[in-house]
């Protein structure tokens, strides 16, 4: 009996989060330009959306901009957790709080006071004849200061980890700095190092109020594109590129889970 | 050198914490208490009291409560289901609950209009069970479900997390010592989780009490978040002095959750010391 209950409850939640996903993906599949009726089955939106030149320019955006942001955040990221490690830890505490502000904010701060500081250093550098374009480019800025405390969050507890005895002995036996690194201390952070890459990845991909605020007319990534949608109506090729898109992540997580094991069991063996 | 080393490595994510984090924050509390003549004012911290704006925070304040609330005990029960599961079943079925979220999280909302509006998806099957049909769509009830739903991940995660770092020989041992399973529960194993309730609190409630995107799509035009103030502001309205000084009232609730939080989160160090 309690066991029953237990299923139901596993399934009721169940469907409670796949309900409105079920719907986006029948979507999909209607055909009918209004979401109000049910058309008939179609896979016309799949081929079409491949032809609308706004959604696949917001698709690059997006993509584009997931991975340079996540590029560059893992870089500084990893850059911050080197150095936060050697400092003093009344220093390392307060520079870390700094740091994690834009975690620990709400999002629309951190967007607005984002669009703030980029006009104020357009007024600052229009003395000098430059201008700051509201497009690409301060939305890759935007969303690489979101990403960082997450790279940062990845990375720090590996490189505390790491005994510096290691590296010292690598130095010891005749490595340069760089050699030492690369072979002794990039192997322990490596697992941190992807997984903060992975995670600023997906939190950029999803992102849609900060970029709300700081992209100007005329650049839009698919957030902000549907968000403008919403009013005059969802285009169907949007649904059919979601759920491209989600089943895209899930089969790559599948395959991610089966090398994964058969990793493992091919360690077992040799 | 080496001190020159750690400088050419902490140099540039400081200048960049600099540039984009704390000059951000400043501009905010200086937008926000001067006016467009760069004159100090408060009137932008007041306009908190303009009687929109107003209901507008109590409102947000209201539903991001409840949907935190709801989204614990939903999440607490869940949670507790697969820390139990089997290792690997765990896993897998973790995993089937945090999938959602690579579906882009506007559109998910969006759906809920489907599900919710007078001719959706809840209404046809209502009427099929001749029931009434109900008013779900632009209320403040369906503002709530769509934070339950969209934030109940950000609970799960880090309840799931803890209790399954918790030892539950502690538990047993409760069992034996004659204590029944109100009290365990109560005593030993919300304790032990006590910073998985912690941030999850905080990871529902910050976002559920700022959001504008919600609202806009659940809500109509008809019932306004303090988020879609400030958004207006910004957006439509351009005054930038008053939607920041809104912003700076938004962030100081934000503060006390988060000082509120950090309170129970020391008072749970004492009792894991003490064990």
């Amino acid at each position: 009996m309690k066991k029953f209950f237990t299923r139901l409850y596993v399934i009721l939640i169940f469907i409670l989060l796949y309900a409105p996903i079920a719907v986006l993906i029948a979507f999909s599949f209607n055909d009918s330009r209004t979401r109000a009726k049910w058309g008939g089955f179609t896979m016309k939106w799949y081929v079409q959306m491949f032809q609308d030149a706004e959604i696949m320019a917001a698709l690059r955006n997006t993509l584009v901009l997931a991975f340079v942001s996540a590029l560059i955040a893992t870089v500084l990221g990893l850059m911050a957790s080197l150095s936060l490690n050697r400092m003093k830890k009344r220093k390392r505490t307060i520079v870390l709080g700094i740091l994690n502000i834009p975690m620990l904010n709400a999002d629309i701060v951190t967007g607005i006071s984002l669009m703030l500081v980029f006009i104020a250093f357009g007024q600052f550098l229009s003395q000098y004849g430059y201008t700051v374009v509201f497009g690409f480019g301060t939305v890759l800025l935007g969303h690489i200061t979101f990403n960082i405390p997450y790279t940062v969050m990845s990375i720090m507890p590996r490189v505390q980890g790491i005994n510096p005895s290691t590296y010292e002995a690598a130095l010891d036996l005749g490595a340069t700095r760089s050699q030492a690194f690369r072979k002794v201390v990039l192997p322990d952070i490596l697992p941190g190092i992807l997984s903060g890459f992975l995670l600023a990845f997906t939190l950029s991909l999803d992102d849609f109020v900060i970029t709300h605020f700081i992209k100007g007319p005329g650049f839009d990534t698919l957030s902000t594109k549907i968000y403008t949608e919403v009013r005059k109506g969802i285009k169907p090729e949007m649904y059919a590129l979601s759920t491209l898109l989600f089943a895209g992540v899930l089969l790559m997580m599948f395959g991610i889970e089966k090398g994964r094991n058969a990793r493992k069991k091919s360690q077992q063996y040799h | 050198m080496k001190k020159k080393h750690n400088a050419l490595l902490s140099g540039p994510y400081l200048v960049w914490t600099a540039a984009f984090i704390v000059i951000p924050l400043i501009l905010i509390v200086y937008y926000g208490f001067t006016d467009e003549n760069h004159h100090l004012t408060l009137s932008n911290i007041a306009k908190i009291t303009d009687p929109v704006t107003l209901k507008a925070l109590f409102l947000s304040l209201l539903l991001s409560a409840m949907a935190t609330v709801i989204c614990l005990i939903l999440a607490y029960p869940l949670a507790m289901i697969l820390a139990r599961m089997k290792n690997g079943a765990s896993a897998i079925i973790t995993t089937v609950f945090i999938i959602p979220m690579w579906m882009n999280s506007l559109l998910r909302i969006f759906a809920w209009q489907t599900l919710l509006e007078r001719n959706g998806v809840i209404n046809q099957v209502l009427s099929f069970l001749h029931l009434p049909p109900q008013h779900l769509i632009n209320t403040p009830a369906a503002i709530a479900l769509g934070m339950i739903y969209d934030y109940l991940p950000f609970m799960l995660l880090p309840l799931y997390n803890a209790l399954t770092k918790l030892d539950w020989n502690v538990v047993n041992a409760a069992y034996d010592l004659g204590a029944n399973r109100r009290q365990t529960f109560f005593k030993v194993i919300i304790p032990l989780t006590m910073p998985g309730i912690v941030s999850g609190i905080t990871m529902v409630f910050v976002p559920a009490l700022t959001t504008f995107v919600i609202s806009d799509f659940l809500g109509g035009s008809k019932v306004l978040l303090i988020g879609n103030i400030i958004d207006q502001q910004f957006t439509q309205v351009g005054n930038w002095n008053a939607g920041s000084g809104l912003s700076l009232v938004l962030m100081i609730f934000i503060l006390i959750s988060m000082a509120v939080m950090q309170h129970y989160e020391s008072d749970d160090e004492g009792v894991s010391s003490i064990l």
